[in-house]
């Protein structure tokens, strides 16, 4: 199981980027932080989720 | 040498931190916009009337001036994109991230939490709507990436001074804590 934004997701195996379409979001507007590191956006196809790792998904949304 | 804040994108919500922090005593702000002041600005940004047609950049500058505080200003009037952020961006040490496209916040991010892994980046995400004040909070990512707003509402619900203006002193208190020495927990 992976913990993605706080809840345990059975994510292992798939890279970043399968996970954030999974998830939905939208690729442009997102950051990615895993196990305390960032991950780099031209690294969300190589980077694959393993049990007990902890990810954060930042969405950005319009307004400043 | 005193560190330097920059402060990218001077509406809502950049032209409020930079304002706070310049009250608050921080020694240099860097702040970078590329847009002029416009009426639709006034209902919740740092400008006046006698502003409109002037470049934020400058307007704001004035601004503090006229404030009073003992702060180097160093107005940088561009459009931020991804040639030119690693190079604007170089000599300062916090980032608040002010823009108002989401795209455009995103992309800062990354780039600055790419490219200078030793800057803090404070941004702001949700603060539209006329949802619960108490919905803007701060969120510590990594030790160098903290992020303000509820996540959630965006521009087409509408957005309103009061939400903009506590999200804006979230990203300001953040920095503030962080010069201070201080970190932010959740």
């Amino acid at each position: 199981m992976v913990t993605i934004n706080g809840e345990s997701c059975d994510m292992s195996g798939k890279t970043v980027a399968e996970i954030l379409e999974h998830l939905g979001y939208n690729l442009k507007r997102v950051a990615v932080e895993m196990n305390e590191n960032i991950v780099p956006k031209a690294m969300y196809g190589e980077t694959t989720a393993q049990d007990g790792d902890k990810i954060e998904i930042v969405r950005f949304v319009g307004g400043g | 040498m005193e560190r330097s804040v920059a402060v990218c994108g001077l509406g809502g919500l950049g032209s409020n931190v930079a304002v706070m922090l310049a009250r608050a005593g921080v020694k240099k702000l860097h702040i970078i916009d590329f847009d002029r002041v416009d009426m639709t600005n006034l209902d919740r940004q740092y400008y006046f009337r006698r502003n409109i047609g002037e470049y934020k950049t400058s307007a704001l500058e004035n601004i503090i001036h006229d404030i009073g505080a003992d702060t180097e200003v160093i107005p940088h009037c561009a459009r931020l994109d991804g040639e030119n952020i690693a190079d604007i961006l170089k000599n300062d040490d916090i980032i608040c991230e002010c823009l108002d496209g989401a795209d455009e916040k995103a992309e800062l991010v990354n780039a600055v939490l790419e490219k200078f892994p030793e800057k803090y980046i404070i941004s702001a995400t949700g603060m539209a709507g006329l949802y619960s004040a108490n919905n803007i909070r701060t969120r510590r990512i990594t030790d160098k990436f903290y992020i303000c707003g509820d996540g959630t509402s965006d521009m087409s619900e509408g957005i309103y001074s009061p939400r903009v203006m506590l999200c804006a002193s979230h990203q300001a208190n953040a920095v503030l804590r962080i010069l201070k020495g201080e970190s932010e927990n959740e």
